[in-house]
């Protein structure tokens, strides 16, 4: 593995070194690393591009890195990754992309992640995509579209972070699930977009078990002339709860829609939705600035944290 | 030493000129200047003159002899002077020790930063992370605005009412940080505020009332003119606490 690949794995994942227990790495549509432990196999696919991660009943404590880096310009990667969660498990699963587009022509990463999580279990998925290069830098464009379905068995409770703060010029981010009685999704999105960026997001979530729940909260910043779309959709069609939040900072000619969308189908289902949109308020650069802060500094604490 | 010379400021309201602060002339030597009057009479704009963060139609302000009228917000705040402000500003995302940082102007240990919070009351352990939002009551707020002003520790310390919405027993404790600052200020200390208390720790009373300068004068001098003065009381009577 290269520095450059080196770097990318560091953004998205944190890791410097071969990380501890199971991990897969691909890198350039390709398997680079693989381990596995005595409870998580990973598998390749046979019909098509991918992997099959198992994780058996009752693991406890285990992480799973699932990191994908590209630093070829031109490639065109697309994968279907299949994560089978037992029963009683309490997992962390750390996936992302990192693309370095030093050229001229576009690269991306397609990845379809489908979730089956067994009764009772507990998973935290972090996913963080982050790209170098790119279309202001060097011409060719750094593209992702990551589609996450997710099928929460009873009891069970998930909680999805998902990021993507640089670097990538195009992406169209497709979450779909369905939860089963006493189950609950949580999900939280930070977004931030700069230059002639554009990222997508849509959310679908089916409440269709009995108490079931769901909190869907993103934040995100829109800088220079970049442009977002939030949807978010949550169906309750039992007994439920359901919360969608957005909450953007506009900034420069950026534009941001938010469409939050609840649907009841149950009269014992209880949904709200919120979002805001606004620039930074004029009294918190004020005060910052009382503080002996500039303006551009003040500006970049509040996004920093807003984001954090 | 701070001092403002004919300073005027003029705003538009709905087409017809509104003088908010007419002439004041006045100079800040004193450790513990108390500045009060009336509810409009325009001590929070006078104040936001002094800080910068609004320009004075006509006037000039000068610190420590140099003239920083033209100076902006940012230029104030690092020729050493801070401001408290009346209504504190809610942050999502940024935390107390982040803001206490950034008041600060270095890194600081979370040990410095909770000595911050305890001098205002607030038990650091409980505060010291969270998110300056909506889930802090007003009183809080108005403590750790208080707090930041103290980890800045800038020669000119102004504080905009720093008594509203603090609790009875906070606001005694509130009277302890103001006299410890003022022993150990190497500056002065200039608050808004409209209670007896804090008027009796002062060695300087200023009285705004109508955009203007009503009195200026020692506290011996001013506090028996405004408890015998009538109306002018109403300063003393106004127990916000
Ligand atoms: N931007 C503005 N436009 C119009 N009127 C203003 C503006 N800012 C302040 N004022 C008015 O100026 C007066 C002084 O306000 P302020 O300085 O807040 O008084 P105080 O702090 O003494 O209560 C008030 O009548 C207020 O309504
Ligand atoms: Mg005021």
């Amino acid at each position: 593995m290269d520095l450059i690949q080196k770097n990318l794995l560091e953004n998205i994942a944190g890791i410097s070194a071969i990380p501890e227990g199971a991990f897969n790495i691909r890198a350039n549509g390709a398997l680079a690393s693989r381990n596995t432990t005595e409870n998580i196999d990973i598998v390749t696919k046979s019909n098509q591009s991918g992997i099959d991660i198992f994780i058996k009943d009752g693991t406890k404590g285990e992480k799973v890195h699932i990191p994908v880096i590209i630093s070829e310009t031109g490639l065109d990667d697309l994968v279907y990754n299949d994560f089978h969660i037992g029963e009683d498990c309490d997992v962390t699963i750390i996936a992302g992309c990192g693309i370095h587009n030093c050229g001229s022509e576009k690269s991306s990463h397609d990845g379809i992640h489908s979730f089956f999580v067994g009764k009772n279990s507990k998973l935290k998925y972090i996913e963080k995509h982050y790209g170098e290069g790119g279309k202001e830098e060097a011409g060719g464009e750094n593209v992702m579209n990551p589609t996450t379905i997710i099928n929460l068995s009873e009891g069970s409770y998930m909680e999805m972070e998902t990021t993507q703060i640089k670097g990538i010029d195009s992406t169209n981010r497709i979450t779909k699930a369905k939860l089963q009685k006493d189950s609950t999704l949580i999900i939280h999105e930070k977004l931030m977009t700069h230059g002639n960026q554009y990222a997508r997001t849509e959310f679908t979530v089916d409440l269709d078990g009995e108490d079931s729940s769901t909190n869907v909260v993103s934040r995100s910043v829109a800088k220079d002339t970049s442009n977002q779309i939030f949807i978010s959709k949550i169906n309750g069609n039992n007994k439920c709860a359901g919360h969608t939040e957005c909450d953007a900072i506009i900034m420069d000619n950026a534009s941001v829609s938010a469409v939050p969308e609840i649907m009841a189908n149950s009269t014992d289902a209880s949904l709200i939705h919120e979002a805001a949109i606004g620039k930074i308020a004029g009294e918190q650069l004020i005060k910052l600035m009382t503080l002996g802060l500039t303006e551009e500094e003040a500006e970049e604490q509040i996004v920093n944290g807003f984001l954090n | 030493m701070l001092e403002l010379k004919n300073i005027s400021y003029i705003v538009d309201d709905n087409g017809t000129d509104k003088e908010i602060i007419k002439d004041v002339s006045l100079k800040i030597n004193e450790r513990f200047v108390a500045i009060t009057g009336p509810n409009g009479g325009g001590k929070s704009t006078l104040a936001k003159i002094i800080a910068g963060i609004y320009t004075p139609t006509s006037g000039r302000i000068i610190l420590d002899g140099e003239d920083i009228t033209e100076l902006s917000i940012t230029e104030r705040a690092r020729k050493g002077i801070s401001f408290a402000f009346q209504q504190p500003v809610r942050f999502k995302g940024l935390t107390v020790k982040d803001l206490i940082t950034l008041a600060a102007g270095k890194e600081i240990s979370v040990a410095e930063a909770c000595a911050y919070l305890s001098e205002v009351g607030l038990c650091a352990r409980d505060y010291i992370n969270r998110e300056i939002n909506a889930s802090l009551s007003g009183g809080e707020l108005k403590r750790i605005e208080i707090a930041m002003i103290i980890a800045r520790g800038t020669k000119i310390s102004v504080f905009d009412e720093p008594e509203a919405g603090i609790d009875l027993w906070s606001f005694n404790n509130l009277i302890n940080v103001f006299e410890k600052m003022h022993d150990n200020i190497n500056g002065s200390i200039i608050i808004i505020s409209h209670q007896e208390r804090i008027l009796n720790i002062a060695d300087k009373i200023i009285v705004i009332a109508g955009g203007r300068l009503e009195k200026i004068g020692a506290k011996e001098e001013i506090l028996p003119e405004m408890m015998t003065a009538s109306g002018a009381c109403k300063v003393l009577t106004d127990k916000t606490v």
